[in-house]
């Protein structure tokens, strides 16, 4: 029993039936364009979600998101699907832990912070530190990301994040990474596909990229590597979870893929001194 | 940061000893316990004869175990020529560098011997003008609570109403909170210790940021989860079932630095703990790459807000560095429930050396700047002030609370309570008390149960310390304490520091 002096969720309890969402057949939609509460704040957006969630509910389409962050944060529902149309705004699906979350426009920085499982669609772009930290689940984005995407990525036994990048990704791709796996295809443009400072001080986990990666691109801590088939077998998978996804064809060739992985998974050993002064 | 970045070869060159154990042989009963017992190999048994084999560190497990009372460990005399200016320590220093070419690694707070300010504060006491109060007799409070207030009473038809803030407060039953050791840092069985004895004791602990062992969520409503830059551990439950959520910014003892537990600390259960594979270094970048700004800041502290339902109250913990009035009022401003501040000499597992020994504020003057900001700022009503970082006594917790803190923040004191003698090996594994270290056999040797008890009587003393303070001062609850400066004077070596904290100097009264 929490010893709190105020009793837990008295607070920001969502006071719809609102007007705007409709729940038919384990069904929910939520148009904000309906909404009395325009633009309609964060947390009357996310109550709703949750709402919804709670009732059992196994999609949810969200219309007119303009903005609205958080979106579905931490939402445990296995197999519920979240379809949101429009802009959602930082930190979408941050810790999700099952759910599928699909965004038909761009999702703006942090999607997928630190998320758990799942997964979250871009049919668009998705812009800085998309994938931060995540320890689990999969980001499929169709068009370009931003700055340090991908950043800290874990990996533990079999769970392990994927994150496939449709266009290109800027600089610090994969920073700090500990695990899982990147994908960058670079369709649609030309050139490098990936920043400067690729992977930089990278201990686990590894980018393909579709293109050329001069060795200055690459971080400190992150080394050049064959690619080996199992990782032709990664990449297929992918592959095919994008094609899925967006119903687009990716190059199926699997000539031209670099594969940057760290160059130890002990950075900082013969870093430190440990004698004691 | 690549492989090696260290200078390559390492250049041996042998440092005089620090310590050395000393057996007297006509007691010693060979039964080399202390050798089976030194996790540093400083012992050995030759012939008939335990012997000191170099490499002592003071741990002091040796005369723990020792059942003939046998064992002295003494520090070495100095071995270079006297200097004035070039101490043993730093000519240690320069031939340790010199041989490795590396970061020299530290941890326990800052181990110099510039004087806490804390000794330079006195309590006042009441005298004719306010009756004191026998606190064995009458009852005097040390209930705080941690995480927003509503800042104003409302009375609405004669009765005070109490306005509900955005999150529920957490009771606390003394003004003092375990601060974040990791699993990791400390072993299994040390952080269960700590979580017991504050689930006895009805305060929080916190959880570093090495996430939760499953076993331990049964202590989840006493436990202050870590939102840390390496986002170790977060998972729902992390975040929903536990009292509190704190995001750490900074630490007392390596404010801007981030956090590395070198790969031999990662066991099988810390690489499941933490979500990382066996054996890689796990590493907590120096910034959180989401917050570059206090707006960025309260986004995640908004984002966490979300994730629990608004049922979790959401702190930051800082640093104490220069500026750090300034930055505590963004912090609350970007809508913590609560703010810790860390000082200078505050706790760690393992930090460089120059951070910890050269960087941050001491927790006096960061409490008093924090606090003084905050009121200024019309915010201090808001928010639980908690601070930390080298607290030592519940002396030094009542002078935290008299400048200005809620509640106390302590570690240090908790990990010798079970057993630690703060000899700053921990970055080492060895830890021969099971406390630092994830070697199973050493971890064996740390009672939970025990270590747990011997925590519970040490705040307890504490507390009843606090309550003969509080009725010595005419005091009957701690609130009053809070940022009660009046209540201490200054008698230390530069009034400049009393005026910044807004102290006044030992023989200035009230009129």
């Amino acid at each position: 029993m929490r010893d709190a002096c105020k009793p837990k969720g008295h607070s920001h309890e969502c006071d719809c039936g609102r007007e705007c969402m409709a729940i038919a057949d384990g069904r929910a939609v939520i148009d904000l364009d309906l909404s009395s509460e325009r633009p309609m704040h964060y947390t009357t957006l996310n109550c709703a979600v949750r709402k919804a969630m709670r009732q059992g509910c196994g999609s949810i389409e969200i219309r007119g998101v303009i903005g609205q962050r958080y979106l579905a944060a931490t939402a445990s529902v296995p197999g519920l699907h979240i379809t949101v149309h429009g802009t959602p705004g930082n930190d979408l699906g941050a810790f999700l832990n099952g759910p599928t979350i699909e965004v038909f426009g761009n999702a703006q920085d942090m999607t997928g912070n630190t998320m758990n499982a799942g997964r979250i669609i871009v049919h668009g772009n998705a812009w800085d530190v998309t994938g931060l930290a995540a320890r689990g689940g999969q980001i499929l984005v169709k068009g370009d990301t931003g700055y340090r995407v991908g950043i800290h990525m874990k990996e533990f036994g079999d769970v392990r994040p994927t994150l496939v990048i449709g266009g290109t990704a800027k600089d610090h791709l994969g920073e700090y990474m500990a695990g899982g796996t990147a994908l960058v295809l670079g369709m649609g443009g030309e050139g490098v596909p990936v920043g400067r400072n690729l992977g930089a001080g990278m201990h686990g986990g590894r980018i393909f990229v579709r293109g050329e990666v001069p060795p200055d691109r690459l971080g400190p801590g992150a080394a050049l590597a064959p690619v080996l088939p199992s990782d032709t077998r990664e990449i297929m998978a992918l592959l095919d979870d994008f094609e899925r996804a967006f119903s687009v064809k990716p190059p199926r060739s699997m000539d031209g893929y670099v594969k940057v992985v760290p160059s130890s998974s002990r950075p900082f050993s013969g870093y430190y001194d440990k004698t004691s002064v | 940061m690549s492989e090696g970045a260290g200078a390559g070869k390492r250049l041996d060159h042998r440092l005089p000893e620090r310590f050395v154990p000393t057996i007297d042989h006509d007691l010693c009963r060979a039964c080399q316990r202390c050798v089976k017992d030194c996790s540093y190999q400083a012992l050995e048994f030759r012939g008939s004869r335990v012997v000191p084999a170099g490499g002592c560190v003071a741990c002091g497990r040796c005369i723990a175990v020792c059942p003939a009372n046998c064992i002295e460990v003494r520090p070495v005399p100095p071995q270079f020529a006297p200097h004035g200016n070039w101490s043993e320590r730093a000519r240690r220093a320069i031939l340790a560098q010199a041989s490795s070419g590396g970061v020299l690694l530290s941890s326990c707070g800052a181990d110099d011997d510039r004087p806490a300010i804390f000794d330079d504060l006195l309590l006042d006491a009441a005298q004719v003008t306010n009756p004191s109060i026998d606190p064995l007799r009458e009852p005097v409070e040390t209930v705080t609570y941690l995480g927003r207030r509503p800042g104003r009473l409302e009375v609405q038809d004669g009765r005070v109403v109490v306005r509900e803030g955005d999150t529920p407060l957490i009771r606390l039953d003394m003004p003092l909170m375990f601060g974040h050791i990791s699993l990791g840092s400390i072993s299994y069985n040390a952080q269960k210790a700590l979580f017991m004895a504050a689930k006895e004791l009805n305060i929080v602990a916190g959880s570093g940021e090495g996430g939760l062992h499953p076993d331990l969520y049964e202590y989840a409503d006493r436990i202050c989860s870590e939102v840390a830059s390496g986002r170790f551990g977060i998972k729902p439950e992390y975040l929903k079932e536990v009292a509190a959520v704190e995001i750490k910014i900074g630490q007392g003892a390596k404010p801007g630095h981030g956090g590395h537990l070198p790969g031999e600390k990662v066991t099988a259960m810390i690489s499941e703990t933490r979500m990382i594979p066996l054996g890689t270094d796990a590493l907590s970048p120096y910034p959180h790459h989401d917050v570059y700004s206090i707006e960025d800041l309260a986004q995640l502290i908004s984002v966490l807000k979300e994730a629990t339902e608004y049922r979790t109250p959401v702190g930051v913990k800082i640093a104490a560095v220069h500026n750090v009035g300034a930055i505590a009022s963004g912090v609350v401003r970007a809508g913590a429930d609560f703010l810790t501040v860390d000082g200078f000499k505050g706790g760690t597992g393992a930090a460089p050396r120059v951070i910890r020994d050269h960087a941050g504020l001491p927790i006096e003057v960061a409490i008093s700047a924090v606090d003084q900001r905050l009121v200024r700022e019309g915010l201090r009503n808001r928010v639980t002030v908690c601070a930390g970082g080298g607290v030592r006594s519940s002396a030094d917790m009542i002078k935290a609370l008299a400048l200005g803190a809620d509640v106390v923040m302590v570690s240090t004191a908790a990990l010798i309570a079970m057993g630690c003698r703060v000899c700053q090996q921990c970055h080492r594994g060895l830890c021969s008390w099971g406390i630092a270290t994830q070697r199973d056999d050493l971890v064996a040797r740390l009672d939970p149960y025990i270590a747990s008890a011997r925590v519970v009587h040490l705040f307890h003393a504490w507390n009843e310390e606090l309550k003969e303070v509080l009725g010595a001062m005419g005091i009957d609850s701690v609130e009053s304490l809070v940022g009660n400066r009046d209540r201490l004077r200054y008698r230390g070596p530069n009034p400049k520091i009393a005026e910044v904290m807004g102290v006044k100097h030992i023989g200035e009264g009230w009129g």
